[in-house]
C-alpha cells in the first residue's frame, strides 16, 4: 500500500479554545413550518395587500350594519335615485334604499358562500380524498368515479334542477323547523348553499387524494407503520400535516370561484330573493337602469372584482409561501 | 464477535418465503411480479447477516417482508419461534418492539413536520412506553447514543445533514429496544466519508446492544467489512449464502462469482491480473418467470435440468449453503471457478 501520510507543519494546527468552540455551535433559531412559511408570506405584498383588504371586508361585513344609520330593506321615500353623497355612501336605489349598506350585506351572503364553500371542503373534500386515496385499490377507484360523475354535471343545469325538485321540502322546511330564523336569507340562498356543499369539494378532494397518494409511501410513513402506528395515526400526524399547505391553498383559490357562482346565480335570478341584496342580484337590478344610474352597477361590480381578486392574490402568496419547494 | 457454532441460537428464521405483487398487463391481464420466491434463511442473536445482489433483486422486499410492511403471499417468519407472517396488524403490535427497520434515504425517512425528538419518541408514544420527563430523558438519551445532543431534538430535520439525518433513523429504530434491526441500505444515499462513521456507529450499537442486523446493501466491500454471514440474492430468490470470508474466498454460485468479479481493487497492479466474468444480457423480468433456476439464461456453466428444475438450497460444505445443480448435482464433477 503506498503511504497515504501526507508531510504537514504541526504549527499550523491548534486545538480551539471554549469560546471558538462556541462559536461553531448552530446558531440559526429553528424555525416551525408556519413561523417559515409567514416569514416567506410577509415578503410578498400584494399578498400582504390582499389580505389586509379582505380583513377590512371581513370586518365592515360583520360590523358596519350595527352601526349604520340604514337597514337593508329600509326605503326613503324621499331620496329615491340619488347620486353618491356623504349622507349615502354609494347612493340609493330606485325604491330609495341606500345602496352601501346593500353593498355591505351583499358581502355578508358572499362572505358566508365563501366560509360554506371552504368548511365543506375542508370535511368532506379532505376526508373522502384522504380516505380513498389511503386505502386505495378498488376503494379508490369506485369513490374517484363518484367524484368524475359529480364533476361532469353542468352546474347550472344541477341547480335548476335541485330547485324543481327540492323547493317544496326547502319552503315545507322553512315553515315548520329551526330554519325558520333564517328566513330573511330566503329560501333560494340555502339552495345555492346545498348546491355548492354538494359539488364544491370534488377538487379538493382530488388534490388531497394525489397528495396522500404521493405521501403515504414516504418511509417516514413506513417507519410509523413498522414501529405500530394506527391508521388514524399515520393520517393525522403525518399524512394531513404534510398536505396541509396545498389544502389551504386550495381552499383559499375555490373561495373566490363559490362567491362568483353567488353572485352569477342571484344575477339570473337564482340567487338571494328580495329585499335581501346579494352583489349578484344588486348587480342584476342595476343592469335595468344602467344608462341612467351606472353607479348603481359599478359598486357592487367593484365589490366582487375586489374581492374575488383579492382572495386569488392572496391564494397566490400563500401557495408560494407554503409550497416547500419554492422555498429558496 | 461471531458467535460459536455451539451456542448459536436462531432470533429470526425466514422459511419459503414469498411475496408477489400483482401487475397489470393492459386490458385485463394480470401477471404477477416475483419479488421474493421461496426464499429461507435464519439470522443467530447477534451476528450481522448481510444481504447483496444488483438492484431489484427483491433485498429491500425481502426486509419490508420480514418487518411485515408488506403482508407475505406465502412461507413463514419465525421471530424467536413465533410465527408472525399470517399475523392482523393488531396481533403483529408487541413483535413490532423486536424488530426495527433503518431505511435508506435519509432524506425522505423523517417526517419533514415533525421536531426530531417527536421523530425519535413516537415509537414510544405508540408503544405507550414513556410520558412527560422519563420520554424526554429516554429521547436525550437515545440521541447521545447516536452521538446527537439534547438541543437538537428541538429542530426539524431540514436543519441536518444526510449524515445527522440517518443518526436519527438510527436512534428511532432504537427507541424501542428490538433485538433485530433491518437495515435497508443505511449508508449508500451518504458520502464515503460519512458511510464509515454511520458503519462504525452501527458496529459500536451492536457491540453495546448486543443487536442483530439484517444489513441489505449492493456495496460489497462495505458489507464483507460489516457482516458475519452473507447471503446473494438473485432475482427473487437466494442462490448462496456463507460466511462472508468464506464467501468472498470461495464463493461457488457462478453468479456470486461474477458479483464478486465486479469489486473493485484499489490496486492497478492486482487489478490487471484479476479476471472479470462479464455475463451476457440483462436480468429477464421478475414477472412470470419461467421455471428452473433463476439464473440460467445467463449462467456460463447452464445445463438442461437447469431450464426445467429449480435447484434447491443445501449445505454443500458446512454453513455453505448454495442453490445450484452444478455445485449440488450429479453433474457436479468439477467446481465451476475451475472449468475454464
Amino acid at each position: 500500500m503506498p503511504n497515504m501520510e501526507a508531510e504537514f507543519d504541526r504549527s499550523l494546527f491548534q486545538p480551539l479554545n471554549e469560546e471558538q468552540k462556541e462559536r461553531n455551535l448552530m446558531v440559526r433559531p429553528s424555525l416551525t413550518y408556519w413561523q417559515d412559511a409567514w416569514q416567506r408570506f410577509r415578503r410578498h405584498k400584494p399578498a400582504l395587500i390582499a389580505m389586509l383588504v379582505l380583513l377590512l371586508i371581513f370586518l365592515g361585513a360583520i360590523f358596519i350594519p350595527a352601526i349604520s344609520r340604514y337597514d337593508y330593506d329600509q326605503q326613503i321615500r324621499t331620496a329615491r335615485n340619488q347620486f353618491p353623497s356623504w349622507e349615502h355612501l354609494f347612493g340609493t336605489d330606485k325604491l330609495g334604499r341606500d345602496l352601501f349598506i346593500r353593498v355591505v350585506y351583499g358581502a355578508r351572503i358572499s362572505l358566508s358562500i365563501g366560509f360554506v364553500a371552504s368548511l365543506i371542503n375542508l370535511t368532506i373534500g379532505v376526508l373522502y380524498g384522504g380516505i380513498s386515496g389511503y386505502i386505495g385499490g378498488r376503494v379508490d377507484n369506485i369513490m374517484m368515479r363518484i367524484v368524475d360523475v359529480l364533476y361532469s354535471i353542468p352546474l347550472l343545469l344541477y341547480v335548476i334542477l335541485l330547485k324543481v325538485v327540492f323547493q317544496d321540502y326547502i319552503d315545507e322546511a322553512f315553515k315548520n323547523t329551526a330554519l325558520a330564523s333564517l328566513k330573511s336569507l330566503g329560501p333560494e340562498l340555502i339552495l345555492i348553499y346545498v348546491v355548492l356543499g354538494s359539488v364544491y369539494w370534488v377538487g379538493m378532494a382530488r388534490m388531497v387524494r394525489g397528495q396522500v397518494l404521493s405521501i403515504k409511501n414516504n418511509e417516514y410513513v413506513l417507519a410509523a407503520r413498522a414501529s405500530g402506528a394506527s391508521g388514524p395515526r399515520i393520517i393525522l400526524r403525518h399524512l394531513v400535516p404534510n398536505a396541509i399547505g396545498q389544502i389551504i391553498v386550495t381552499v383559499t383559490m375555490s373561495i373566490p370561484s363559490a362567491i362568483f357562482t353567488e353572485s352569477f346565480l342571484s344575477f339570473i335570478g337564482i340567487g338571494v330573493s328580495a329585499p335581501m341584496a346579494s352583489w349578484g342580484s344588486l348587480a342584476s337590478d342595476a343592469y335595468k337602469g344602467l344608462a341612467s344610474y351606472p353607479y348603481l352597477l359599478l359598486f357592487p361590480a367593484l365589490a366582487i372584482s375586489v374581492t374575488v381578486l383579492a382572495f386569488n392574490i392572496m391564494g397566490d402568496g400563500l401557495r408560494d409561501a407554503l409550497d416547500p419547494r419554492m422555498r429558496r | 464477535m461471531i458467535p460459536s457454532n455451539g451456542d448459536r441460537q436462531v432470533l429470526l428464521e425466514v422459511r419459503n418465503l414469498r411475496k408477489y405483487f400483482p401487475v397489470r398487463k393492459g386490458w385485463g391481464r394480470h401477471g404477477q411480479l416475483k419479488a421474493v420466491d421461496d426464499v429461507s434463511f435464519s439470522i443467530f442473536k447477534g451476528e450481522t447477516l448481510g444481504l447483496v445482489g444488483e438492484s431489484g433483486c427483491g433485498k429491500t422486499t425481502v426486509g419490508r417482508t420480514i418487518v411485515r410492511l408488506y403482508r407475505p403471499t406465502g412461507g413463514q417468519v419465525l421471530i424467536n419461534g413465533t410465527d408472525i407472517a399470517g399475523m392482523t396488524q393488531r396481533q403483529l403490535k408487541p413483535f413490532r418492539r423486536t424488530m426495527q427497520i433503518i431505511f435508506q434515504d435519509p432524506y425522505a425517512s423523517l417526517n419533514p413536520r415533525m421536531t426530531v425528538g417527536d421523530i425519535v419518541g413516537e415509537p414510544l408514544d405508540i408503544h405507550g412506553l414513556a410520558k412527560g420527563t422519563a420520554r424526554q430523558r429516554m429521547i436525550y438519551d437515545l440521541l447521545e447514543s447516536v452521538g446527537l445532543s439534547e438541543e437538537h431534538a428541538s429542530r426539524y430535520p431540514h436543519e441536518f445533514s444526510g449524515g445527522q439525518r440517518q443518526r436519527i433513523g438510527i436512534a428511532r429504530s432504537l427507541a424501542l429496544h428490538p433485538d433485530l434491526i433491518i437495515c435497508d441500505e443505511p449508508i449508500s444515499a451518504l458520502d464515503v466519508s460519512i458511510q464509515a462513521q454511520v458503519i462504525n456507529l452501527l458496529d459500536d450499537l451492536q457491540r453495546e446492544k448486543g443487536l442483530t442486523y439484517l444489513f441489505i446493501a449492493h456495496d460489497l466491500s462495505m458489507v464483507q467489512h460489516i457482516s458475519h454471514r452473507i447471503g446473494v440474492m438473485y432475482l427473487g430468490c437466494l442462490v448462496e449464502v456463507a460466511g462472508s470470508r468464506r464467501l468472498y474466498h470461495k464463493p461457488l454460485h457462478p453468479y456470486t462469482q461474477a458479483l464478486l468479479s465486479a469489486i473493485p481493487i484499489p490496486d492497478p497492479d492486482a487489478s490487471a491480473q484479476s479476471r472479470r466474468i462479464i455475463l451476457e444480457g440483462d436480468v429477464p423480468t421478475p414477472i412470470d418467470p419461467p421455471p428452473g433456476c433463476p439464473f440460467c439464461s445467463r449462467c456460463p456453466y447452464v445445463m438442461d435440468i437447469c431450464r426445467k428444475e429449480r435447484p434447491p438450497m443445501l449445505e454443500s460444505e458446512p454453513d455453505h449453503f448454495v442453490a445450484c445443480h452444478l455445485v449440488n448435482g450429479p453433474a457436479a464433477a468439477g467446481e465451476p471457478g475451475s472449468a475454464s
